[in-house]
């Protein structure tokens, strides 16, 4: 097995040894789903560091290259009559899509430390999600990211319906019936792909060398997008994610939102824009209209929700919004953009949602007209709150920043294909997001955390505990260094993007 | 050229309070807050010990020429080839300038601190925020290129943000800081989106001019550490780009693209400069501790927006109506908010607007030069120089005031002359140095700015100017007579104590600075475009101008200084007048009316509706339609052979029925 399937099958195997520890030993299973976390924490280091050792030397040759060049390649034989491969390999969006996700699973397992109920059942379905997540990224057989893809979005239900809060069976419903009627349009692209090559292979990269004809991509080309724009809370088709994650528990709604919304913007990269650049040229425009009104609307939809995880996942739907948009301007920077957007919102989301069940754990209450003064009594999670709030309305010095000038500047730059002015009038409308996001992450922190103490029974809790404060801390350290050292995260994906950007042209 | 140790390593001077910043924010603070204190003030100090090096050195290796350097400089973001923003360290006079005013007031405020927040809770928490923002500010100040700035702009906004904030469960506090942030954000989408357009522009003269003539940029390249590029304050202020960005057409009514970007940045710079109608955060701001106020809202974050017009002056230079519209918002905001501060009781929020006052000298000499009689450029940064230093001894005379008196209102004090000697002579000092009396600093460079204006025939500004040059000496003279002078009004009053060395200290050095500040030859420091000529003190705009603050002072004196019921009469006769300049002109409830209305009432909430019902309605009734289908389905599933039967028949009919028409 190779560093890939170490990679992919390390939470997996945690999951199986959670399986056999006895239910009542709940510390145990928490013990050894940290350790399996933290030891592909490290994996992904040395994974990183694989990759630039043997990635690096081509930088400069990747500048003009049309074809995804892979690194560390695992691949055999699987339904060899139908052209399935067990087919692994890695570019710089996929590792820095892992660092990303193992992030966000290692804090989450530490967020969930207080899971009492189910909480065997609880870690081995977060494992195996993860699981799924891990092969998606690393997949670059269509079939076999398909399987992936399914495994990371189905478990969902079950960590909903079972552990969530509120009307948990209806959003888990909701979330789970969209998500797969994206699947399903996914699936027919998916087919429609196979098919339109010959049906010989599922594989990517040989599915991407295929000149189908302009027609077959123009009617492809959107069910692949949208497909996957429902994952990334595209509008109109976001509404799963405001009820999902608000009834989901703490780790879901990080890694929800932190990483499987980012599945979207990835896949739609991937398998639309790389695969089919004809038919993102021709719809490139219409999107970009659509994620506008994600940026814009999911803003001011932020600025009246009185429920703490309301407010985030409407914040998200903005945020998400600059990934899809980022893309669709078709350029470098703008696929730049919303790479990193995808990281720094994957990060930023994440502590969010794990601030917000730190915090609920506590008052019992997310109605943040309930809450006010929590400064004085809980400053670790006030300092973490800051950080994430200044990091989402774009402050430099924090990753939000790197991202959101990507998006601006690539909107304002253009393509060839499209009206300027058009592309122009829509950036500054997505512009105006950064007074908007002001306004209601202000709002939010202030009735929160500052004025006097609200209610008089606040006063007796506690702030941060040690795994909370570990668990926050790389959070807040990730989003502060990549918004600081912005360079090493460019460099990573920068030369992975250049195939994307050339067979445009 | 013989570069000294800081020269090269000039990268010290904001490093030294960010590294503060994270050491006492993360390690001391938790352990002492006395020490908190201390490292960060010494940080400061230290930072301006190699601020004076700097420019010591700089001043000796470049002398006459003083050519802009980059000693230091690294990528930071690369968007895509030849457009990235590095991270450096600008060297000019300007940034010279700047730099001594930030580090020595800065430090200076960091010493008064130490006893003017004595045993406060968040003790060590305020000095890590006054660290962070010195960086910030200092990072602002020697920024090479506008991304930097930017970059460095919402940084001190948003340190700002934090100390106006600093009494977090003060509501008004609360409220204050939101409004200062989110004011300044506004503005800044301007700046943005200017820098949008200048990016996009300058990569595209880039390129061309990288095809066609590469010695421009070779030029460029001179005494920079890394490769020009396009966001660089000298490849945007360089004659043969700013002659590529005229011809770059323009857009509907004439107004040229390079217009109308320097237009949007100048939105930023007003932002920051609370220019109006961008002014309304800054009396809010006065919520934070006072020696903030003295220090961000007052010498230097404020003057950010003046730095920023000046830094970019030849492009401005180069589409004049940009510069006419900095001229005149300057002018416009230097008379209303001095009009304003006549009717405030408030000694912070006097002083509040007579800073904004001050910007709007700033902002106006700088709209009034040109690249050939620059005259005003130089005025602005002398003003600017000069303003920071009296300015700041005011507020943290303020300050003393209020730690001794516990209130803001001026009539809750009087007679502390006797109680608070030294705050009383050197807030007296500061006062006169604002007034504009020579020989104290304001005057020399309110003459320069005075004579900048007529000099460019600008009869309208040169008015204004003079105007406000006798309204300065009044509202000032005003809070002096009515706290130093007449009887205790209040028990705090009475009971007033001087504070302690470690804040008169401050105070004494910051005196002697505003005495002394206006001998500073300026001109033959900081000058852009053609040289200055004979310039000095331009006695027949000095004379008038004298009288015009006498006249101030005296009218003041007339009204304040004794007996109140003169005062009492004057406002009964101006009536409605009086009521609306001490309510502002109401502009802030106009401001409030906007954002509730429409942002909150008929935006966000629609919107948060309509995405309830609407949008997710839909979902759900698709998801209904689909059950009652089912349902509805599910009625034929009878298990009733008979009833299949008959559905069996009556489909096969239907079916041969179909097929007979169809093939016929």
């Amino acid at each position: 097995m190779g560093i890939l399937s170490w990679i992919v099958y390390i939470p997996f195997i945690t999951a199986v040894f959670v399986v056999f520890t006895p239910a009542p030993k709940w510390y145990l299973i928490r013990w050894i789903s940290t350790v399996g976390t933290g030891i592909h924490l490290i994996l992904t280091a040395v994974l990183t560091w694989k990759y630039w050792q043997v990635a690096s030397p081509d930088f400069s040759s990747m500048k003009t290259a049309t074809l995804t060049k892979l690194y560390l390649v695992e691949r055999f034989p699987w339904f060899e009559s139908w052209g399935i491969d067990y087919y692994l390999g890695v570019d710089g969006i996929s590792v820095s899509m892992i660092i990303l996700t193992s992030i966000v699973i290692f804090t989450g397992v530490m967020a969930s430390w207080h899971v009492k109920n189910r909480t065997k059942e609880f870690y081995v379905l977060l494992l195996v999600l993860v699981t799924g997540v891990f092969g998606v990224f690393v997949s670059f057989d269509i079939f076999l990211f398909f399987v992936f893809y399914e495994l990371a979005v189905l478990p969902m239900y079950l960590l909903i319906g079972i552990w969530g809060t509120g009307p948990k069976e209806y959003s888990a419903m909701k979330l789970t019936i969209m998500l797969m009627a994206g699947s399903a349009l996914i699936l027919i692209g998916f087919l429609a792909l196979y098919n339109g090559a010959g049906g010989q292979t599922f594989d990517l990269l040989e599915l991407s060398k295929v000149d189908y004809p302009k027609s077959f991509q123009i009617w492809v080309f959107p069910l692949i997008f949208v497909g996957f724009g429902i994952l990334g809370a595209l509008y109109p088709f976001h509404t799963w994610s405001p009820d999902g994650h608000a009834s989901a528990p703490t780790a879901v709604s990080m890694l929800h939102a932190g990483v499987l919304m980012k599945l979207g913007g990835y896949g739609a990269l991937r398998m639309g824009i790389y695969v089919l650049p004809e038919g993102a040229k021709y719809w490139a425009l219409f999107f970009m209209a659509l994620t506008t009104i994600n940026i814009i609307y999911g803003a001011f939809g932020a600025v009246m929700q009185k429920d703490l995880k309301y407010f985030t996942a409407y914040s998200s739907v903005s945020h998400c919004g600059f990934v899809l948009f980022g893309l669709v301007t078709l350029n470098l920077i703008g696929m730049k953009g919303a790479v990193i957007q995808m990281f720094s919102h994957g990060i930023m989301t994440a502590l969010f949602f794990s601030l917000i069940g730190m915090v609920y754990g506590r008052t019992h209450t997310r109605i943040i007209d309930d809450m006010g003064g929590l400064a004085k009594i809980m400053p670790w999670f006030t300092t973490c709150f800051y950080v994430g709030g200044l990091a989402s309305l774009g402050l430099p010095g924090l990753s939000g920043f790197v991202a959101e000038s990507h998006v601006f500047l690539a909107g304002f730059f253009g393509n060839p294909w499209h009206d300027l002015g058009i592309m122009r009038f829509l950036t500054i409308l997505a512009t105006m997001s950064i007074v908007v996001t002001a306004v209601y992450v202000l709002r939010g922190l202030a009735k929160v955390f500052q004025g006097p103490i609200k209610n008089p029974e606040f006063a007796k809790l506690t702030d941060a505990d040690i795994t909370e404060r570990i668990s926050t801390g790389v959070l807040v350290f990730t989003m502060a260094a990549v918004g600081m050292l912005p360079w090493y995260l460019i460099d990573l994906i920068e030369s992975s993007l250049m195939p994307f950007v050339n067979r445009l042209h | 050229m013989n570069e000294g140790f800081i020269l090269s390593n000039a990268w010290l001077i904001p490093a030294i309070p960010l590294i503060s910043f994270f050491l006492v924010g993360m390690f001391i603070r938790p352990a002492s807050k006395q020490a908190a204190g201390l490292v960060a003030t010494s940080a400061v100090f230290l930072s301006a010990a190699c601020a004076y090096m700097l420019a010591w050195e700089y001043y000796q290796a470049f002398a006459p020429e003083y050519q802009s350097i980059v000693p230091w400089s690294i990528e930071w973001l690369r968007y895509q080839e030849f457009l990235s923003v590095s991270v450096g360290v600008l060297v000019d006079p300007t940034s010279i300038l700047l730099m001594v005013v930030v580090t020595t007031v800065s430090s200076l405020v960091h010493l008064y601190s130490i006893g003017y927040m004595h045993g406060e809770e968040g003790y060590g928490r305020y000095f890590t925020y006054l660290n962070l923002f010195t960086f910030s500010m200092l990072g602002l100040v020697v920024a090479p290129n506008i991304m930097q700035m930017f970059v460095c702009w919402e940084l001190v906004g948003a340190s700002s943000f934090l100390l106006i904030g600093y009494y977090y469960d003060k509501p008004s506090a609360v409220s204050a800081s939101k409004k200062a942030f989110i004011v300044t954000r506004f503005a800044d989408l301007g700046f943005l989106l200017g820098i949008l357009i200048l990016g996009y522009f300058g990569y595209h003269v880039y390129g061309v001019l990288s095809d066609s003539s590469t010695s421009v940029l070779a030029e460029m390249n001179q005494y920079s550490s890394t490769a020009i590029q396009p966001f660089d304050f000298k490849f945007l202020n360089h004659p043969a780009v700013i002659a590529q960005f005229a011809d770059q057409g323009s857009l509907l009514g004439g107004i040229s693209m390079l217009t109308l970007a320097m237009v949007l940045i100048f939105a930023g710079a007003a932002g920051k400069s609370a220019m109006f109608p961008l002014h309304i955060w800054l009396p809010d701001a006065m919520e934070g501790p006072t020696p903030v106020s003295a220090l961000i809202h007052a010498a230097t974050m404020v003057v950010a927006g003046v730095y920023l017009v000046a830094r970019l002056f030849p492009v401005y230079a180069a589409s004049g109506s940009a510069l006419l519209i900095v001229a005149y918002i300057g002018a416009f905001t230097c008379l209303f908010a001095a009009v304003i501060g006549c009717t405030q009781d408030d000694i912070k929020r006097v002083l509040a607007f007579s800073t904004l006052s001050q910007l709007g000298y700033m902002m106006l000499s700088l709209g009034v030069a040109t690249m050939a009689h620059p005259l005003g450029y130089t005025a602005s940064l002398f003003h600017l120089f000069t303003h920071a230093f009296f300015k700041a001894l005011l507020f943290l005379g303020a300050g003393s005031v209020i730690h001794a008196v516990h209130s803001n209102e001026i009539w809750d004090m009087g007679g502390l002359k006797r109680k608070m000697p030294v705050t009383h002579i050197t807030f007296l000092i500061a006062t006169i140095a604002i007034a504009g009396i020579p020989p104290f600093a304001g005057f020399f460079s309110k003459d320069e700015i005075l004579a900048a204006a007529l000099g460019n025939h600008h009869q309208i500004i040169f008015g204004i100017g003079l105007l406000v040059a006798g309204l300065t000496p009044f509202y000032m003279f005003r809070i002096y007579f009515v706290t130093f002078w007449g009887p205790h009004r209040t028990e705090g009053a009475e009971h007033a104590h001087e504070s302690p060395p470690v804040m008169l200290l401050p105070l004494a050095i910051l005196a002697v600075l505003a005495v002394i500040a206006g001998f500073v030859p300026m001109a033959s420091f900081v000058h852009i475009g053609e040289p200055l000529g004979h310039h000095g003190i331009n006695w027949a705009i000095a004379i008038p101008a004298i009288l015009v603050a006498l006249t101030g002072i005296g009218v003041a004196w007339f009204l304040y200084a004794g007996n109140q019921d003169r005062v009492s009469k004057l406002v009964q006769n101006l009536g409605v007048v009086y009521r609306v300049i001490k309510d502002k002109f109401y502009i802030d409830e106009v401001y409030l009316f906007i954002t509730h209305n429409f942002i909150f009432k008929y935006i966000s909430r629609p919107i948060a509706w309509f995405d309830r019902n609407v949008v997710d309605g839909s979902m759900n009734l698709t998801g209904w339609a689909t059950r009652m289908s089912g349902w509805i389905l599910s009625h034929m599933q009878t298990g009733q052979v008979q009833t299949y039967a008959a559905w069996y028949a009556l489909s096969t009919i239907v079916v041969f029925g179909l097929l007979a028409v169809t093939l016929q």
